[in-house]
């Protein structure tokens, strides 16, 4: 068995950890493990921008994207930590222009803005140009930019090396990692890297759904591999639905294309939006915007030969700016529906996009163990993680800039607790668990299929945890999953060789998929309310007397939660600063 | 890059008009039977790639990595590829079909000859690893030798840089790479000579010297002089054609060899 010695590892190298590498590789010797190349990360596929209150083209400061923030969010986002990120965001994009990302510019060559969704001027008074942005590309340009930046500075990266498990030890009664457990994939070797700090930076596990957004290797790795060592998991309840997927195939077009002036219509060619968000319309948040959709196919006012989706009509701008601003997420259209964007609107629906919950950090991107301790040299960032700064409903643009203020925030903070902790001694055997398990899988010869159970779950997740939910249709989802998870016992896999063998590691990255979408589907029958993207039709009101507080999920044998035994509920306070809930009209 | 976005942000009407097939896509989508010759290469037991055949039912809407999922989950396991976000931006999948280098996830099977069997391959110029994949260390090795960062000197602004915004569309085009080698392994020049730097690394090294905050150029274009250098380019447009982000990757080329050229003099 190989052992690698670290100061610091990161698990994952799309935004947040390779802005996190670019800190960290130059304060302590740091190693990024990641699953894929670096460059085949999803934060290149996010399009739209990444909002900072640069006041570059009308006046804004950071305090209205605080607000905008939490608001967003419903009031669950813990304020001290959005306070961070929206002053922080300045500094965020300068630091990307300086490392060379080449932003889309104002006549005077600065960097140029535009309105996004639930960005407003002095508190929802009117739609503001707060996202700074690269055409309809600026996770491309993010992650591209990030990439050259690690190159620049020496980054050591071990690509398509998966993380399992990670291996947590005493010291003086303190449980802290020292190291994760990762699979080769071209060798099919196990190899530990022992570690003073851990940063998992694994991003999103949309694939629980079917449609999605998200990559086929968003599988949720660092979330399960945290929960299966007794952390807890906060909010997972809450998922964003993007309201503008390609229909049938959830392929992401940016909301940007609202932001330039596009807008929905139903099959009456009525623009909706004005009846539920009168003051910004289609620039509502997404959840609004989401749940607006699903209500007019819902009412029979759907188009196409099943009424299943809205449209995305752009036809009144002008070719040559929608060239300009929006030129991959036209060619999307072109591509895949085959649809004239430029004269033709486009058929859309509601794509399972974002995953508000995750591991819970302070705003120092510590992982806590509970509601007050931190985990000493854990440390989470971005999709992966829960500080909380998206609450119940994340902003449009949000997201690209979580994963650069606390991937900067983790990789500082994971150095500089290197330099003055000890190596730590592994524990006896830190790999048997993931030993035993690939060598189970391996010989696996069940009569149960990846691809057939993986299609169920995920079928079931979009009929019963989507948009709308009821306890009913989670009930559904629950004993579904269940169903599955035993059959996921007898599941059988062709490929028995060691060098790349991805049929084995879909098994793996299906474990995780059922996991979380447990914890997902227990945790959003327990919240009876509504809030942002948790859409409850038996509860549909927010309750903040009862639910105004995050949700944390644990792993434990010795309790139950919803009839499932083996998890734990609790609650953590959410923290307010400046602003009182108040009722969310737009 | 249009500079004033309020001349295209005037209120759009409440009601339009839809139009009766309600933004094409719509309709029954016709499935049909598809042949596909897959080269497999399992480096455990063989010593050469050879080809399988998979008969499978496919949709109109459906690209050739729907359908190597389909084989992969439905009838053989064990066949191996790479594959990320599906949707054409990440670069994982560039492969071989009938030929031509293309990423599986944008090409649609509509748009390909289905009456005759679709031949998938792995990408030519790289070592063959397993199946469909290969060992892209020598492409990276050759991106990394270019310096693809930014390289200033002077102190640094406070604010960001200025560019305008002719500047910043000097360079778009070669900013869309995706580093998937589709180009670079379609280049019968690399094909025979494995140290050639390739189109990418060229074309990632033409992004940063067209980038007027850049001060790195001379620096790169020593690199590129070089034997294995932009000289090597037969100019037979094979990248051009491969490049699933439609960059102009000759003419980038081009623009690398005119700027040794001008330097020179």
């Amino acid at each position: 068995m190989q052992v690698h010695d670290y100061d610091v590892v990161i698990v994952g190298a799309g935004g947040a950890g390779m802005r996190a590498a670019i800190e960290s590789g130059q304060r302590a010797r740091t190693a990024v493990l990641t699953k894929l190349y670096p460059t085949r990360s999803h934060t290149g596929a996010a399009q739209g921008g990444m909002c900072a209150a640069l006041a570059n083209v009308e006046e804004d400061n950071w305090e209205w994207h605080t607000f905008d923030t939490v608001k967003g969010g419903d009031y669950l986002v813990d304020q001290d930590a959005a306070e961070v990120m929206a002053k922080e965001a300045i500094d965020a994009v300068l630091d990307l222009e300086k490392m060379g990302l080449p932003f889309n510019r104002t006549p005077e060559g600065k960097i140029d803005q535009r309105r996004f969704g639930g960005h407003t001027r002095d508190h929802g008074k009117a739609a503001v140009r707060r996202a700074c942005y690269a055409a309809d590309r600026t996770g491309h340009m993010i992650l591209q930019t990030l990439y050259q930046n690690c190159v620049k500075h020496g980054v050591e990266f071990f690509n398509e090396y998966y993380v399992l498990d990670l291996i947590m030890t005493d010291v003086d009664g303190v449980r802290r990692p020292a190291g994760v457990v990762s699979y080769e994939l071209a060798t099919g070797e196990i190899q530990i890297f022992r570690a003073k700090s851990v940063v998992f930076a694994t991003g999103g596990f949309g694939k629980i759904f079917k449609t999605t957004s998200n990559a086929h290797t968003l599988t949720g790795d660092g979330v399960a591999v945290t929960y299966r060592n007794g952390l807890p998991l906060e909010d997972m309840e809450f998922f964003q639905f993007h309201p503008t997927g390609l229909a049938g195939l959830g392929i992401l077009l940016s909301e940007a294309a609202r932001g330039e002036g596009g807008v929905l219509r139903n099959s009456e060619g009525e623009r909706f939006m004005e009846r539920y968000a009168p003051t910004i319309k289609d620039l509502a948040p997404r959840d609004i915007v989401a749940r607006s959709m699903a209500n007019e196919v819902r009412e029979g006012r759907g188009c196409g030969p099943n009424k299943d989706y809205v449209l995305l009509d752009l036809t009144h701008l002008e070719p040559a700016h929608i060239d300009a601003k929006l030129p991959d997420i036209t060619e999307f259209a072109r591509t895949y529906l085959g649809v004239e964007p430029y004269t033709e609107p486009v058929p859309v629906f509601p794509t399972a996009h974002y995953a508000m919950g995750g591991i819970p950090t302070n705003i120092k991107a510590e992982v806590l163990a509970n509601n007050t301790d931190v985990v000493p040299g854990l440390y989470a960032a971005g999709e992966c993680a829960c500080v909380s700064v998206h609450g119940s409903n994340r902003l449009g643009t949000n997201s690209l800039l979580d994963i650069n203020v606390f991937g900067k925030r983790a990789g500082i903070a994971a150095a500089e607790y290197a330099k003055t902790a000890q190596m730590p001694e592994l524990p006896e055997a830190p790999e048997a668990r993931v030993v035993e398990m690939i060598e189970t899988m391996r010989s696996a010869a069940g009569t149960e299929t990846i691809g057939a159970i993986r299609k169920d779950l995920q079928d079931t997740m979009d009929a019963n945890v989507q948009v709308f939910r009821t306890d009913e249709t989670l009930r559904k989802a629950l004993d579904d999953i269940a169903a599955l998870r035993e059959r996921y016992r007898n599941i059988g896999i062709h490929d028995r060789g060691k060098r790349y063998n991805l049929d084995l590691l879909e098994a793996v990255e299906l474990g995780f998929l059922l996991e979380i979408a447990e914890v997902v589907t227990v945790a959003a029958i327990h919240r009876k309310e509504s809030r942002g993207g948790h859409f409850r039709e038996d509860f549909p009101n927010r309750d903040d007397e009862h639910f105004m507080h995050h949700t944390m999920t644990y792993l434990d044998p010795t309790s139950e939660a919803e009839g499932i035994a083996g998890m734990r509920l609790e609650t953590k306070p959410v923290v307010i600063t400046r602003y009182q809930p108040m009722e969310r009209k737009y | 890059m249009t500079a004033n976005p309020e001349a295209t942000t005037a209120e759009p009407a409440s009601k339009v008009a839809i139009p009766e097939h309600l933004g094409g896509g719509a309709g029954d989508i016709p499935s049909f039977e598809c042949t596909f010759q897959i080269a497999r290469f399992l480096p455990e037991q063989d010593s050469e790639p050879h080809f399988e055949e998979y008969k499978v039912t496919m949709y109109g809407t459906d690209r050739v990595l729907d359908a190597l999922h389909k084989i992969k989950w439905e009838i053989d396991g064990s066949l191996s590829f790479r594959r990320s976000c599906a949707h054409g931006v990440c670069g994982s999948d560039a492969v071989r079909i009938n030929g031509r280098n293309r990423l599986a996830c944008k090409t649609l099977l509509k748009d390909l000859d289905t009456d005759k069997p679709i031949v998938v391959e792995a990408i030519k110029g790289l070592p063959l690893e397993k199946d469909l994949i290969v060992d892209m260390e020598p492409f990276f090795q050759s991106y990394r030798e270019i310096m693809p960062f930014l390289i200033t000197s002077g102190p640094e602004p406070t604010r960001e840089r200025l560019q305008s915004a002719e500047d910043r569309e000097r360079f778009d085009d070669t900013t869309k790479c995706i580093l998937c080698a589709a180009c670079t392994s379609s280049c019968p020049v690399f094909w025979t000579d494995g140290q050639y730097f390739g189109p990418a690394a060229i074309v990632n090294a033409h992004r940063f010297i067209f980038d007027s905050r850049d001060d790195g150029g001379d620096l790169r274009l020593d690199v590129l002089n070089d034997k294995e250098g932009v000289w090597r380019c037969r100019t037979t447009f094979n990248c051009t054609e491969a490049c699933p982000r439609g960059i102009q990757v000759t003419q980038a080329i081009t623009e690398v060899r005119q700027a040794i050229l001008q330097r020179a003099f």
